[in-house]
């Protein structure tokens, strides 16, 4: 072997080694503008529940982690294309997105409600605290938010499972306004071109908190149905090539570390931390 | 390529190619009386008529269209008094934020296009028109106006064709245009390439058709016949 094929041949092993390093780097795939699960502060950093308890799991699994930014509306196309590995961004687990990509085992969930400003009509709406849609007997609660929503402008983010909750028609139609991020749905419930929101809770809350406006929450808390089963780590749908396998593997990865961190408190710590209220799951 | 999801998504987005141009049109409309009134102003000795008349101009043309429907949808509606006054019944509606953007954007380039055409017409022409005794308002009207407008067709048929594609802004405020229902439609299928393959085909149409009226206008009404 003359040196010519030496030199080659080492310059291929160092960039496969190179190469395997950098694969064992987890780039997880987050949307940084949905406090207070993600969100990026002043300074540009990602940080949040989500980041926080990311890099938990990560130390768990022994992996080498990184946050890469990305628009909500394209989380999904973004992690099919690969331009990261897994998604923690407040996602939702539902048979729709299932279709296309695979989830971990929850970690947290949080319910969805309506929000207006103070002094709207809808603040006497009369409903229970809370509606499962997987159970039976909602006809009357919903039958009574349909009415309190019917003309009026429901704002919600893009492609979430609020928005598909109100396409579903359980709701009557209404008159949906879609946003491309939470924080324009809240600006324009302050404006009062949104009659009324719905997202997660503490997506209100938090605003609320932040901004000193009367944005309150109304009617009840929402889960199963089209709000799905909590909130776990999206990831490609296992294949047969190297990536694909690998795929499969982080899915066992996650599923194991959120084990370990449920049991050791880590999961509620951090929800307490960021939700003053233990959403784990 | 998912080829059923483009023939099942063709139909939904040609309803929202509706959308699309009724924006375009409005805009277009307003845009030409906004740019005619500002390009005369431009020629205006008066230097505050012509200052202002350029200041508008610059404004418009030196910021991004994204940051003027923003500054207008999202900035205006955060100040409480005008929340108040009978100017929130239209701005409190996407449909008229959007078209009052697009119209100042293109009024603002349509008034530089019509202006570097009027001063492209000869002064002889306008000479002529004096020595047969007819009034400069005649000659504005039926001498200025006509040359300054088929001068100024190609640079406008360009400035079409930017605002065309400058509409799917609209889709930032929540409007479903066609860039809209095309984003709509990817957020319950994951499929952007096919999608979007389709949206751009028909903005592609879209272009062809302007190009090509504007193409015959220009022969129409060429000064060589």
């Amino acid at each position: 072997m003359n040196i010519f094929k030496k030199t080659i041949l080492t310059v291929l092993v160092s960039l496969l080694l190179i190469c395997n390093v950098y694969a064992d780097k987890v780039r997880i795939g987050t949307e940084g503008a949905y406090p207070p699960w993600n969100d990026t502060d002043a300074s540009g950093k990602l940080v949040g529940f989500e980041i926080e308890l990311g890099y938990e799991l990560c130390k768990i699994m022994e992996h080498q982690c990184t946050f890469v930014p990305q628009d909500w509306d394209g989380m999904i196309p973004a992690l099919l294309m690969r331009k990261f590995d897994v998604i923690m961004a407040g996602m939702s687990i539902t048979p729709e997105r299932q279709k296309t990509i695979t989830f971990s085992q929850g970690y947290a969930t949080e319910p969805a409600t309506l929000a207006v400003m103070k002094g709207s009509s809808l603040e006497s709406m009369d409903t229970p605290g809370s509606i499962n849609l997987n159970r039976k007997g909602n006809e009357k609660i919903l039958k009574t938010i349909t009415s309190a929503l019917a003309g009026k402008t429901v704002c919600v983010q893009t492609a979430t499972i609020h928005q598909k909750f109100l396409d579903s028609g359980d709701v009557g139609s209404v008159n949906v306004r879609a946003y491309k991020t939470q924080d324009e749905v809240n600006l324009d419930l302050t404006s009062g071109r949104c009659d009324v929101a719905l997202a997660a809770k503490a997506s209100f809350v938090e605003y609320a908190e932040a901004s000193g406006n009367a944005v309150i929450t109304v009617g009840p808390n929402f889960s199963g149905g089209a709000f799905g089963d909590g909130v776990g780590v999206g990831i490609r749908q296992g294949g047969d090539d190297a990536i694909g396998k690998r795929d499969a593997k982080l899915l066992k990865d996650f599923n194991k570390a959120i084990n370990t961190a449920r049991k050791k408190g880590i999961i509620s710590k951090l929800a307490i931390k960021y939700f003053k209220d233990d959403v784990s799951m | 390529m998912d080829f059923d999801l483009m023939f099942t998504s063709f139909p939904k987005l040609l309803g929202a190619t509706v959308v699309t141009l009724k924006l375009l049109s409005a805009s277009l409309f307003f845009g030409l009386i906004i740019g005619l009134l500002f390009a005369i102003l431009r020629l205006n000795k008066n230097i505050f008529i012509n200052k202002f008349a350029y200041g508008y101009s610059y404004l418009f043309r030196g910021t991004p269209l994204l940051v003027q429907i923003f500054i207008i949808y999202f900035g205006l509606g955060q100040i409480e008094y005008l929340r108040s006054t009978f100017l929130w019944v239209i701005l409190k509606e996407p449909y008229w934020c959007a078209i009052i953007a697009f119209t100042l954007n293109t009024g603002a380039y349509t008034s530089e296009i019509l202006r570097s055409a009027f001063q492209t017409i000869k002064p002889g022409i306008i000479e002529a028109g004096k020595s047969l005794g007819i009034s400069s308002k005649i000659i504005f009207y039926k001498i200025q106006i006509p040359i300054a407008i088929r001068q100024s067709l190609p640079a406008y048929g360009n400035e079409i064709i930017l605002m065309m594609k400058g509409t799917s802004l609209a889709s930032t405020v929540t409007l479903m245009d066609l860039t809209g229902v095309a984003k709509y439609i990817i957020s319950t299928t994951f499929k952007p390439i096919e999608v979007f393959i389709v949206a751009g085909g028909i903005y592609l149409f879209m272009t062809f058709i302007i190009h090509n009226v504007i193409k015959f206008l220009e022969k129409k009404y060429s000064f060589s016949q």
